[in-house]
């Protein structure tokens, strides 16, 4: 039994730190442009994602076009296929996901969820939103550079990334792309050491690690993962930009392009795409954490029931954290590598399915015999555990070096990533939202545009990405915008790529739906109150919702029990807040 | 190292000692590092990923090393200097290693005096740890120089692997990117501290948001002996190597 019994009686510990001085707003354009308020920062870095993300949402749907229906759209060259390739890959996984649940969720949740005023160093906090911004922006000046944005697909290996026959290597685009990938790292860098520094030293009276939410606990290790492996990255992108300007051969080999022998040589592709992958499998987790976290705690609060194995599923979270520093060559399999590499790599692979398995069974144990509300934030991680199974499933494929081999490169691969850290981390960002956006605004998001948008995200989901791992296992290799007449491709395979570009431009419209619904609430949606969920965590405990510049009011809270204290046999209600002191005290403190 | 409290609340109180202590300390609430206030937690973290940056150009320099087929060509060669009719390998560097080591010690002894409040040498050495870093900047520029006259290109050299020009540009010029930016803060910190800006009733500004404290000085120093320790390993690595 994890610590949930209230420890009023034992005394608080005292104030270790004082009351972080906060910077006071004086104007408009400091209380909601240049604002150093985690909240408003937060707002601001899902703005922007959500933004850049419906970007790469459009150019999803241009490629499935192409696919669906070869040889209809005139405008959609080779040439651009790869460019918005490339671009959705980039987009959805960095700009979108990573900002997202870093700089969105972890901006707006940390400081509330441990109850801190603030993130620890706001002005650095604030500086990291504007570099992120400016990072994006270099990101869409692609679109408009002679050539336009890179082709080179969203790993960008080279050699071929910078080569003039590549979509953009010729031009600016694979420089603004790489330049936009340094803004970002030196960005995410000052907002991550201030997640990280808060979780681990700005906390309030009571809060210890092992009584924080899960939320916290994922967004929290996503952010030291992330200050590690976007070193990798950035090292890459560097050595890749001075080959491409300056002419060094560090991942040129010698080679012959349009029959002239090129300046480069004796540099190492491989090198290269080590250095992704180090950067590139935690990458996966970074988006992953935290979408674990959250939905234990949806699960949690809307099962109205506590979470099953707490402490195995923080220590299951730090340990898919560090495993995932030692599997990046799984990436690699058909690169060349020495045999015992793989095995090496495939070993460690499928141990990550321990603690993530135990994870999953603790979602289905929380949800066993619970009061499971179907609200839509339930209805979401639902849909999550389900996905995730899926694409977790098909990751053993890919993990075991013989079956990756002929399965690699085809769209059993695009399936696979795409349910495990597309779909399934995105129906989660869709449940947080629907389950805080009443705290951030104080209405509630309408429930029938969210069940329309829920039930066609989700089986519009399954409709596009089933199917594709059927066209995989028949041998349909990936980023080839068109098949032509090829035996092997059966006659199946493209009624079945009709079927999907269909679904997914459902999906994607299902999508305004959202949207609209985000705008539409914010004005006409019910009066959420202060903790509409009835739930425990210090979030919803603010003296006024949405919460004020500085979070608390006068004084920040005690925390006196962990986030889990839902249905609580002999309790008043079935939920006990973290800073309720208990019976004996209520009402003294 | 005695505590560090921001304004003492939590001195006084009896904590325990070794693996208990460390234990207790991440069981408990508030603070996992109990001495450490946040400004020091953020730059011991940022220096963390930063060796991380360091980390994976010296191995992408080592891949480069061992995977080429052409001759390295030999640093204690490259790096020597004509002096007085005698070839002297690595003397160049050999005299920057000296003087970015000194100017840790520089460094160290004026968080020291910082922490006695001793304004006056506690700026005389930052100023001098400046002086010091900004020699190094300016011999690595002379390095530079002599090294391009030579007719070494990040593309190419004279001598062998093209791959040799590439690294060292790369490394040395991001080591030196981080000494100058470093030189620069030593400057600003030497000012405020000259000004009086940490003492407590000192003015508010960068770098000064929270109420004075001349733990600046230690945090300043954390980071210079920072690219100090890097240092050693680019001399290990590539010079000696």
């Amino acid at each position: 039994m994890v610590d949930a019994t209230p420890h009023a009686e034992q005394g608080v510990p005292p104030a270790e730190t004082p009351e972080l001085e906060l910077y006071h707003p004086k104007g408009w354009w400091t209380t909601y442009v240049f604002s150093q308020d985690a909240k408003v920062i937060a707002i601001q870095y899902s703005g922007t994602a959500l933004a850049i993300g419906l970007v790469a949402l459009v150019l999803s749907w241009l490629m499935r076009l192409q696919l669906g229906f070869p040889g209809t759209f005139d405008f959609i060259t080779p040439e651009a296929y790869y460019q918005f390739m490339t671009m959705h890959g980039m987009i959805m996984v960095i700009y979108l996901l990573t900002a997202l649940f870093l700089g969105g969720f972890g901006n707006y949740l940390i400081p509330l969820m441990v109850g801190a005023r603030d993130m620890v160093f706001p002005y650095v906090n604030m500086l990291s939103y504007w570099i992120y911004l400016l990072a994006v922006l270099v990101l869409v000046a692609s679109f408009f550079a002679p050539g336009g944005p890179t082709g080179a697909g969203w790993t960008l290996y080279p050699p071929q990334a910078i080569l003039s026959g590549t979509p953009g290597g010729q031009g600016a685009g694979i420089i603004l792309m790489l330049v936009s990938l340094i803004l970002f790292i030196i960005g995410f860098t000052m907002g991550g050491l201030n997640y990280v520094v808060t979780v681990v030293q700005g906390r309030t009276r009571g809060m210890t690690l092992m009584r924080m939410p899960l939320t916290v606990w994922g967004i929290f290790t996503a952010t030291v993962m992330a200050l590690l492996a976007f070193p990798a990255l950035f090292v890459a992108c560097v050595m890749m930009l001075f080959d491409r300007l300056l002419g060094t051969s560090f991942f040129m080999p010698a080679l012959v392009e349009m029959g002239q022998l090129m300046s480069y040589g004796g540099g190492s592709p491989i090198l290269f795409q080590h250095l992704f992958w180090f950067f590139g499998h935690p990458e996966v987790y970074i988006v992953a954490l935290p979408a674990f976290g959250i939905v234990s705690d949806l699960i949690s609060t809307h099962a109205r029931k506590n979470i099953f194995g707490y402490r195995m599923m923080v220590w299951a979270i730090i340990i898919i954290g560090a495993l995932s520093f030692v599997v990046w060559a799984h990436h690699m399999y058909v690169s060349g590598m020495h045999p015992w590499f793989g095995f090496f790599f495939a070993t460690t692979t499928l141990i990550i399915a321990i603690p993530t398995a135990i994870k999953v069974y603790n979602w289905v144990l929380t949800l066993w015999r619970g009061d499971i509300h179907l609200t839509l934030p339930m209805l979401f991680s639902l849909a999550f555990i389900v996905t995730f199974v899926n694409g977790g499933l098909t990751g053993l494929f890919l993990g075991n070096v013989v079956v990756d081999v002929p399965l690699s490169d085809t769209m059993f691969v695009v399936a696979h990533f795409h349910m495990v850290m597309g779909v399934a981390p995105v129906l989660v960002v869709f449940g947080a939202i629907y389950h805080w956006y009443p705290k951030i605004t104080g209405r509630m998001l309408n429930e029938a545009m969210g069940q329309f948008h829920f039930w066609v995200t989700f089986v519009g989901a399954y409709a596009i990405f089933f199917p594709m791992h059927y066209v995989g296992l028949v041998g349909v290799p990936r980023r080839y915008p068109e098949l032509g007449d090829v035996a092997f491709v059966a006659d199946s395979v493209h009624s079945l790529n009709a079927f999907i570009t269909i679904a997914a431009l459902i999906v994607g419209f299902a999508q305004m739906v959202f949207l609209f619904n985000l705008v539409w609430s914010l004005r006409y949606g019910r009066e959420a109150g202060g903790n509409p969920w009835r739930a425990t965590s210090l979030e919803w405990q603010t003296p006024t919702t949405p919460p004020p510049h500085g979070n608390w009011g006068a004084a920040r809270p005690i925390v006196y029990r962990w986030a889990y204290d839902y249905s609580v046999p002999g309790a008043p209600e079935d939920f006990i807040a973290q800073n309720d002191p208990g019976p004996q005290h209520r009402g003294a403190v | 190292m005695a505590e560090t409290p921001l304004d003492g609340t939590a001195t006084g109180q009896s904590r325990p000692v070794g693996l208990h202590g460390v234990a207790a300390d991440w069981a408990s609430d508030q603070r996992a590092f109990k001495s450490v206030s946040w400004g020091k937690a953020m730059m011991w973290i940022f220096l963390l990923s930063d060796t991380f940056i360091f980390g994976c150009f010296l191995l992408a320099y080592m891949t480069a090393r061992m995977s080429t087929t052409v001759p390295w060509p030999n640093a204690s060669e490259v790096f020597a200097l004509h002096i007085g009719g005698v070839e002297m390998p690595l003397i160049l560097i050999a005299i920057m290693t000296f003087v970015l080591i000194s100017s840790s010690g520089s460094m160290a002894m004026a968080v020291n005096f910082a922490y006695r409040r001793n304004r006056r040498a506690t700026v005389t050495l930052l100023l001098l740890t400046a002086f010091l870093g900004a020699t190094f900047v300016g011999m690595q520029a002379f390095e530079w120089t002599k090294l391009i006259t030579e007719g070494v290109r990040p593309w190419g050299n004279p001598w062998g692997a093209a791959q040799f020009g590439s690294s060292f540009f790369m490394i040395t010029g991001f080591h030196g990117t981080h000494v100058t930016f470093g030189v620069i803060f030593l400057l600003i910190v030497a000012r405020k501290v000259w000004r009086g800006d940490y003492d407590d009733d000192g003015a508010r500004g960068f770098f000064t948001s929270r109420r004075g404290d001349y733990e600046q000085v230690e945090i300043m120093g954390l980071y210079w002996h920072f690219v100090d320790l890097v240092w050693v390993f680019i001399f290990a690595f590539f010079y000696l190597w």
